[in-house]
């Protein structure tokens, strides 16, 4: 029997290869040629691809392996707590500080892992909740590690690399996010498209179906919950380490709402759609609450029912189906 | 003779209410083993126990020999005991390539392998088009299951079953709802399974029971009645009392 490959053949001439990537290469371009075009807004940017790889790290577990969450703020701000408390204390390393919130937060997903997966859907929405909301209490409380509602001061980080200090206008800071963002993207793109991301897709699709093709499912979602939570505190560290600051508002019901609210805007179970929706999500945010500080939700609110209602899969459902459109129109 | 698949005073109780009532069921190597009996009889409960879905009230299952009352689903499944479901359980939005080689990454332990892509493993997408081929679904390999018709869904069912490469075969209906026109195939296909395959079948469909089976267990509230060559239970006047008969009339 002739091997089917399960997509394109991977051989040919070099340019065909290139054109089937060209959408990825296209998309790439965004954060290069934004430095140059908003040399000015560094900072906004550097928070878009921040939310870039958070909403990444939420749809590795909701849009991929199908766990809902309302809590991944948890993670996302364990990262970002760890990342600041070791600055503060003299650890300033921008990667020291990215490895230990990595491992703090993964820490904290893989315990928590077991109280998540035990239940149901709404089971996992209220623990998930609850995991968060202890955690916020918890920032509120101790305030004399975490500077309470006043927030994480006195961070100091030292250069990247010993070599790039952080400058005022953000440019280190920049290129630094998007370059995370970019190698954790790699990452996620293998683990989706390997043998363990498919069985993520059975399990979302059919999880009576898995044990019985021998899978072992809770060990592959206490796995990729972890990973998602160790993504999480990787992007609450790179946001503590850009601005050199932890807010109590990192570990807020609403960063994990509106995480959730960027990924179905975006197109869950979809890494570009995840990325997609944070670039249109916070550029919208930002444009909305310039022009009318007070009511921008209003706004906000009415494009999401707007994409939820008319453009299934979000934003790149509806990129999709345009360009199968054009496909047909062009034949 | 060898048995691979066994159970020792199989019961299993919802809520006080017996489901399973002491059940001793011996499969033997290489049978062709049919479980008939009446709607509501403990069939597909019983399968759920020998595949582990369910927990045993008491009693013991002994899988090619081995205890495995305690071991769970997937474990089972890489001891070699297979099944398929009544109802689909099949994955909606992938390929039916992409579901059979997500079996097959299974079988070969790569299914947690998470950097190299899919993709790339041919020798799992290689065994999986040969399954596919020999269950004449090679067509449809880059068809989305929900778009199938329903006959080949019953198919796919299969398909997952076989990747798993299991010594025992547990079919609970594989011919359920499938449409006359389409069943001989399927039927031929289960036909034609290999010979070192051990067959459990449940079935409603009494042609193709007493056409398949070397050996059949009646099973009725929850006990097994009788069991014996197709023959001897087709003559059972019990037999016939609580199954055949009622059968005959619809």
């Amino acid at each position: 029997m002739t091997t089917l490959p399960l997509h394109r053949v991977e051989a040919g001439p070099l340019h065909t290869k290139l054109l089937r990537h060209a959408p990825e290469l296209a998309f790439w371009l965004i954060p290069i040629a934004a430095y140059f075009i908003f040399p000015s807004d560094l900072a906004l940017l550097s928070q878009i691809a921040i939310t870039a790889l958070f909403v990444l790290s939420l749809d590795l577990i909701l849009g991929y392996a199908g766990i809902v969450s309302l809590g991944h703020a948890a993670f996302f701000g364990i990262g970002a707590y760890s990342a600041g408390l070791l600055a503060k204390y003299g650890w300033g390393d921008p990667t020291l500080g990215l490895a230990v919130a990595c491992l703090v937060a993964g820490v904290l997903g893989f315990i928590s892992s077991f109280l998540v997966l035990r239940g149901a859907d709404l089971t996992r929405l209220m623990v998930t909740l609850g995991v968060a909301f202890m955690l916020y209490e918890l920032a509120n409380k101790l305030t004399s590690i975490t500077g309470g509602l006043d927030g994480l001061q006195g961070i100091e980080v030292t250069p990247l690399f010993g070599l790039f200090a952080f400058d005022m206008f953000g440019k280190t800071a920049y290129i630094y996010s998007v370059g995370v963002l970019f190698l954790l993207f790699w990452g996620a793109r293998h683990l989706v498209r390997s043998p363990f991301g498919l069985s993520l897709q059975g399990i979302r699709q059919n999880v009576y179906r898995m044990p019985a093709l021998g899978t072992p499912v809770h060990a592959r979602l206490v796995a990729v919950y972890t990973v998602g939570a160790a993504y999480a505190g990787i992007a609450g560290a790179l946001l503590t380490q850009t601005t050199q600051f932890v807010s109590i508002d990192v570990l807020s019901f609403s960063r994990s709402a509106g995480l959730l609210l960027i990924l179905v805007l975006g197109g869950a179970g979809c890494l570009y759609g995840a990325m997609l929706g944070a670039i249109v999500f916070m550029t919208v945010q930002h444009l909305l609450s310039g022009l009318n500080p007070t009511y921008w939700q209003f706004w906000l609110g009415l494009l999401l029912i707007f994409v939820v209602l008319f453009a299934r899969d979000g934003i790149i459902g509806a990129l999709r189906a345009l360009s199968a459109q054009a496909a047909k129109v062009k034949r | 003779m060898s048995y691979v698949l066994q159970t020792r005073n199989l019961v299993k109780k919802f809520a006080g209410f017996v489901v399973t009532a002491g059940v001793n069921l011996n499969v033997a190597a290489g049978a062709r083993h049919a479980l008939i009996g009446p709607n509501g009889a403990g069939k597909t409960t019983l399968i759920n126990l020998l595949t582990g879905f369910l927990e045993p009230t008491s009693g013991a299952v002994l899988l090619n020999g081995q205890d495995v009352t305690r071991t769970a689903q997937h474990q089972r499944v890489k001891l070699g005991l297979a099944r398929t479901f009544q109802i689909n359980r099949l994955f909606a939005d992938m390929t039916v390539l992409e579901s059979v080689t997500l079996a097959v990454c299974e079988q070969r332990g790569i299914g947690a392998h998470f950097w190299r892509p899919v993709a790339a493993h041919s020798e799992a997408i290689d065994d999986a088009a040969a399954l596919l081929a020999r269950l004449r679904l090679l067509e449809e390999a880059h068809v989305q299951t929900r778009d199938l018709a329903y006959g080949k869904q019953r198919m796919v069912e299969i398909a997952l079953a076989l990747a798993a490469r299991p010594s025992v075969l547990l079919l609970d209906e594989p011919a359920a709802g499938v449409p006359t026109a389409e069943s001989r195939e399927l039927l031929e296909t289960i036909a034609q399974l290999p010979s070192d395959v051990s067959i459990v079948l449940i079935e409603h469909d009494m042609d193709l029971v007493f056409r398949f089976a070397d050996r059949i267990s009646v099973l009725v509230s929850g006990a097994i009645l009788t069991e014996g060559e197709p023959k001897a239970i087709a003559d059972d006047p019990r037999v016939q009392e609580v199954y055949l008969g009622e059968a005959g009339h619809g």
